[in-house]
């Protein structure tokens, strides 16, 4: 446990106390910079999220929420870094395990590949054309379950719905387990049963596994419903706080209109 | 006819192709009782797996412009390899490809330019260029064999290097594939399972204008990259999962390649040209077959 995460706890008086912390691990975003063919897309993000905290990150369209999620993955070049810290199983643990779920829709349908063979293919070097192995599928139909998607195990991949999709992807972030838990706005063409089977989902595993959750969403009224912590982003953090503070800031109001996140609640 | 150029095979003297020779000799049929044969069977039995796994990848990741656009530099390659005084153009062929590869592997991975707009600046100046070089003193039929190919004219000891290289390459695809595939289905996702995006390109990469090159002076280069994509676009009419994918890829590679192979030797064509209208019959099969 380094000394920046004691600094970090204080400074988070304000997040409200149904956060669950364990208090061993933590997760900095120093100085996080990306610039594409010259431009700056963003600059000087700093984040210090706990295990148990679920952060959303909302914005503008253009703000570079995909961006700095694909930035903490290591997709994008980026200048600055992510550090972690936490001890497991008495050691102290620098390397995250992160998990992601991307935004849908952008994922290759057209290719003959089924859920388990996803699973296979993520978990290690076996091809998959040999078939799955035993302990591959056992985990998977775990991680499956738990999101209430057990039955889509060996359907292929082109098959699924919006939603069905989301939880596999979900079920695939979470083995094995992660330290953080990126989702990339995972809602934003998902039907209204999915969506509350998936923050179902992600609620119980956030409790259960003790991670931490960063989200992006679109949905402002949802975002401030689930979060302990918000951030507005836009180019770089404008506000953080509590999801009320957050929405009250001048800045968020005139991005969204003064009631624009009431009006999407209903 | 092309069955004559095979007369200056030399003989089996190698245990394996006498063994792979044996075995066909047996058969009750004339064409099985030819070296030329013989050998252009072991070739393609050799050429079409490596073949179907790699389209299988390929013709998902909007990478077939990319393997002609290989296959059609190769005759830069070759011109490189005349002017260096090589008796055989293939290590000069490699070693431009491979360099090729590597270069609009990088340019993609920056997103300097338009993809596409690379590949066909690549591949219509590298054709000229071959082409150039290569007429430049008169006599460039010498070289149109690599245009329609001639696997009739392989020697033992051709079979064994390209069989050697196939084999590695079938062996680093096989260590990848995994990771080809995530990359494939969603780039970002690769990346959060600690996938190098970057580098498993550069090697897919590389690999397709290895196996590409590795071929051309049996298939030719104007039909190489229909053995790429055919078997793996057939495949994707039957399958469901992505081990029948590769599998029914395997199945179709090798019977359109057999088959055609023999179909040449009876309409005495050119055999790549044949084993791809072979492939093309299969794949007018699985469409039916899908419906």
């Amino acid at each position: 446990m380094s000394g920046e995460c004691a600094t970090g706890a204080r400074r988070e008086m304000a997040v409200p106390a149904s956060r669950v912390a364990c208090g061993a691990c933590c997760t900095m975003v120093e100085q996080l910079g990306v610039r594409i063919h010259g431009r700056t897309i963003l600059e000087n993000i700093n984040l210090h999220v706990h295990c148990g905290e679920l952060l959303t990150i909302i914005g503008p369209n253009g703000a570079g929420k995909t961006t700095l999620l694909r930035a903490l993955i290591n997709e994008l070049p980026h200048s600055g870094r992510l550090r972690f810290s936490a001890i497991r199983d008495g050691r102290s643990v620098a390397q995250a395990v992160i998990g992601y779920v991307p935004q849908k829709l952008d994922i290759d349908r057209s290719m003959p590949v089924t859920v388990m063979e996803l699973f296979a293919a993520a978990a290690g070097r076996r091809p998959v054309f040999f078939g799955v192995s035993r302990r591959v599928r056992e985990t998977a139909i775990h991680n499956l379950e738990a999101v209430e998607a057990g039955q889509l195990a060996d359907r292929p991949l082109g098959r699924l719905s919006g939603g069905e999709l989301q939880r596999v992807m979900l079920a695939l972030a979470l083995a094995p387990k992660p330290d953080i838990l990126l989702l990339d706005e995972p809602l934003a063409s998902v039907d209204h049963a999915g969506v509350a089977a998936f923050y179902r989902t992600v609620a119980a595993v956030r409790a259960q596994r003790d991670m931490a959750v960063i989200m992006v969403s679109h949905n402002l009224a949802e975002a401030a419903r689930i979060a302990t912590r918000m951030v507005f982003l836009n180019r770089t953090i404008v506000c953080e706080g509590a999801p009320a503070e957050v929405l009250a800031h001048p800045l968020v109001q005139a991005t969204f209109g003064t009631s624009a996140w009431r009006v999407e609640a209903t | 006819m092309v069955c004559a150029a095979a007369s200056h095979v030399q003989c089996c003297d190698l245990p394996d192709m006498q063994m792979s020779a044996k075995l066909l000799s047996a058969l009750p049929f004339e064409w099985a009782q030819y070296q030329f044969m013989q050998m252009a069977l072991t070739g393609i039995v050799i050429l079409a797996p490596l073949f179907a796994i790699l389209g299988c990848l390929v013709i998902s990741n909007q990478m077939a412009f990319f393997a002609d656009a290989i296959g059609h530099s190769a005759l830069t390659g070759i011109a490189l390899g005349v002017l260096a005084g090589l008796h055989e153009p293939l290590w000069a062929m490699l070693v431009f490809a491979v360099m090729l590869a590597a270069a609009i592997a990088w340019l993609r991975h920056k997103q300097l330019a338009p993809a596409d707009a690379v590949i066909g600046l690549v591949m219509s100046g590298t054709v000229a260029l071959g082409i150039v070089l290569l007429s430049r003193q008169g006599g460039f039929h010498r070289y149109a064999r690599y245009l329609v190919g001639d696997i009739l004219t392989i020697a033992p000891a051709d079979v064994r290097r390209v069989g050697a290289l196939a084999l590695g390459v079938v062996l680093l695809l096989a260590w990848q594939y995994n990771r080809i595939v995530l990359v494939i289905l969603h780039r970002p996702l690769a990346a959060s399972r600690g996938v190098c995006v970057w580098r498993t390109e550069l090697l897919f990469t590389v690999l397709i204008a290895v196996s590409v090159t590795l071929s051309i002076a049996w298939m030719g280069l104007l039909v190489i990259n229909s053995l790429l994509i055919l078997p793996a676009a057939a495949a994707r009419n039957l399958a469901r999962s992505a081990a029948a994918y590769v599998l029914w890829a395997v199945a179709i590679s090798l019977t359109s390649g057999i088959g055609g192979v023999i179909a040449s030797y009876y309409l005495s064509s050119a055999t790549g040209a044949t084993i791809v209208l072979c492939a093309l019959l299969l794949f007018g099969v699985s469409v039916v077959v899908r419906r």
